[in-house]
């Protein structure tokens, strides 16, 4: 219990908005949501640490969400460079018009 | 731990040296680090106990030790055949530096004892490889590569973590060792969330070592990165992942092994038809050994999978990573002399026998190992792993895997008689450098001699 409330509807929000990430990655064809769906993913994972950190009261998981951020922010960075070079090379950002790798 | 240190001062001092000035030092300075990485990290072999650093986040025992050892010697190797590489590149300094913290990562992953240090490691280690996957800036297929990469680690990611969270919720902490003893503690009550987590942490961790179902991105990011990236991706990385795996499984899961056994043999079997029979099918040989790389990963993990505490399976996964990625680095050398100017596919490699024959000698040692047959190092790394399998349960993987290897052996010979007995489309005999002559001749020695003397390193075990 968190302030009267229980730890199964942290579990439950947290849950929801992975799995809205997870289909976003793969239903979506726009690479700048796909990004997006990416920092969703993370986000449930954060609010899923800091709650759980609550309850055992245990400072740790807060500490880890810190570092989550850091490394979001940087993959983030990574994948808006690479983003920019195709859109160079293809003036799009479509995901469906990176298929050139195949047998 | 001396290692890591070291090839992390590396990085930073190869981004220093645009500043001032010694780029053309920075090889051989490379080079002299990482044997002393390698050096310094024999010294810790014989230390009796583990040191902990940063309050029990990583502590380098025997097995991280030896792992460190196989990265570091693979990654020595990688740099002498790689030097050219760096030289043709406008931002030669920008290239070692990732790759060296590429290293870190991989080094850190051989030692965590915590969840932190696991995460933090995949993340050192992937992210400067999504940027050297996509370094060819006017490649559309690199930049492609570099993508699905990204968009694939950071989904593994999203799933590590989630799993790490579960893990954490149950147990209240991110160390390995309470993790297990909680397990040890609470084997009856343990929340339903717990077993979804360790679940979704073993799918991130086979996303990372690429097994199927979850290889799919592994063919088309070996395929469009450049060749040299693509062999450190299946030496390095893939050492360090299973490193990973083995730790994790071995120590923070071993107690609850009844949950994911039963799903880690299904990820082996799928594995092992679907990468064989798909690789027996590719033109590309890059894309080939993609195949082969997940066909391997599935042997490695039935090392986790038979999961003994004891030294016959960390003999077994350690003589199977070296065996590996020695032969692989033997081959990705060939393929990179072979392909420089040529097309990828397999008509690349036809008539080498008569253009160059040491080459061709080298390739056909490389791919014998890859295969499984006598005398190679590779024959005895799937027999060691079979060792570990014979006292459990799950004998029908073993039947597979010895059908599945015998049609893994119709694709590598493919290679074998394009290079003997096809006629070559250029004439002209292939000129490749003296230092890459010196690695691969090198690797295939050591293909061959730990082949023979498999006790070399399947002995160094005594615990």
């Amino acid at each position: 219990m968190i302030n009267g409330i229980s730890i199964n509807y942290y579990l439950l929000l947290s849950t929801v908005l992975f799995i809205i990430g997870a289909i976003g990655v793969m239903a979506r064809r726009n690479s700048i949501i796909i990004f997006m769906c990416i920092e969703l993913m993370l986000n449930a994972v954060n609010l899923l640490l800091v709650s759980f950190s609550t309850l055992h009261g245990d400072a740790s998981g807060q500490v880890f969400v810190f570092f989550i951020m850091a490394v979001a922010a940087a993959e983030v960075a990574v994948g808006l460079a690479i983003l920019s070079m195709i859109y160079r090379n293809v003036k799009s950002i479509d995901t469906d018009l990176l298929s050139n790798l195949k047998n | 731990m001396k290692g890591l240190l070291i090839i992390s001062g590396l990085g930073v001092l190869a981004m220093l040296a645009e500043i001032f000035k010694f780029k053309k030092l920075l090889l051989p300075m490379v080079l002299l680090g990482i044997v002393a990485a390698y050096a310094f990290n024999f010294m810790e072999w014989t230390n009796e106990y583990s040191i902990s650093y940063f309050s029990n986040m990583i502590s380098f025992d025997k097995i991280g030790i030896a792992f460190s050892g196989i990265i570091i010697a693979t990654a020595f190797f990688w740099f002498i055949l790689a030097n050219d590489y760096f030289e043709e590149d406008t931002n030669v300094v920008d290239h070692f530096a990732l790759v060296l913290f590429a290293l870190v990562g991989a080094l850190m992953l051989t030692a965590f004892t915590n969840m932190t240090t696991l995460f933090l490691g995949i993340e050192i280690m992937s992210i400067p490889l999504y940027v050297l996957a996509a370094s060819q800036k006017k490649d559309l297929r690199s930049n492609e590569a570099g993508f699905k990469y990204l968009i694939m680690g950071s989904f593994a990611s999203g799933f590590l973590l989630f799993g790490i969270a579960l893990v954490y919720g149950a147990s209240g902490s991110f160390d390995l060792e309470k993790i297990r003893e909680y397990i040890a503690l609470n084997s009856s009550g343990m929340p339903m969330f717990f077993y979804v987590g360790v679940i979704m942490i073993m799918i991130a961790m086979c996303f990372k070592v690429s097994a199927a179902p979850f290889h799919f991105w592994a063919p088309d990011v070996y395929q469009g990165s450049p060749t040299l990236i693509t062999a450190l991706m299946s030496t390095v990385v893939k050492t360090a992942a299973f490193a990973a795996f083995l730790r994790l499984f071995m120590v923070g899961f071993a107690g609850v092994s009844e949950v994911w056994t039963g799903i880690l043999a299904g990820i082996i079997a799928l594995s092992l038809v679907v990468s064989n029979f798909s690789a027996a099918m590719q033109t590309n040989v890059k894309r080939m050994l993609a195949y082969s790389s997940i066909s391997h990963a599935a042997f490695m993990l039935m090392v986790v999978l038979a999961n003994i505490r004891s030294n016959i399976s960390v003999d077994a996964i350690l003589y199977y990573s070296l065996a590996y990625s020695i032969g692989s680095i033997a081959a990705f050398g060939v393929l990179y002399n072979v392909t420089r100017k040529n097309t990828e596919s397999i008509e690349a490699f036809n008539g080498l026998g008569k253009r160059n024959p040491l080459l061709a000698f080298c390739m056909t040692v490389a791919m014998l190992s890859l295969a499984g047959i006598p005398v190679t190092s590779g024959f005895f790394a799937k027999y060691f792993v079979f060792t570990t399998m014979i006292g459990t349960h799950y004998k029908w993987l073993l039947i597979l895997a010895v059908i599945t290897s015998a049609i893994g052996a119709y694709y590598y010979l493919k290679v074998v008689i394009a290079m003997y007995y096809k006629k070559p489309i250029h004439e002209e005999a292939v000129v490749i450098e003296r230092s890459n002559v010196l690695v691969i001749t090198l690797t295939t020695v050591i293909v061959i001699v730990i082949g023979i003397v498999p006790g070399l390193v399947s002995e160094m075990f005594k615990f």
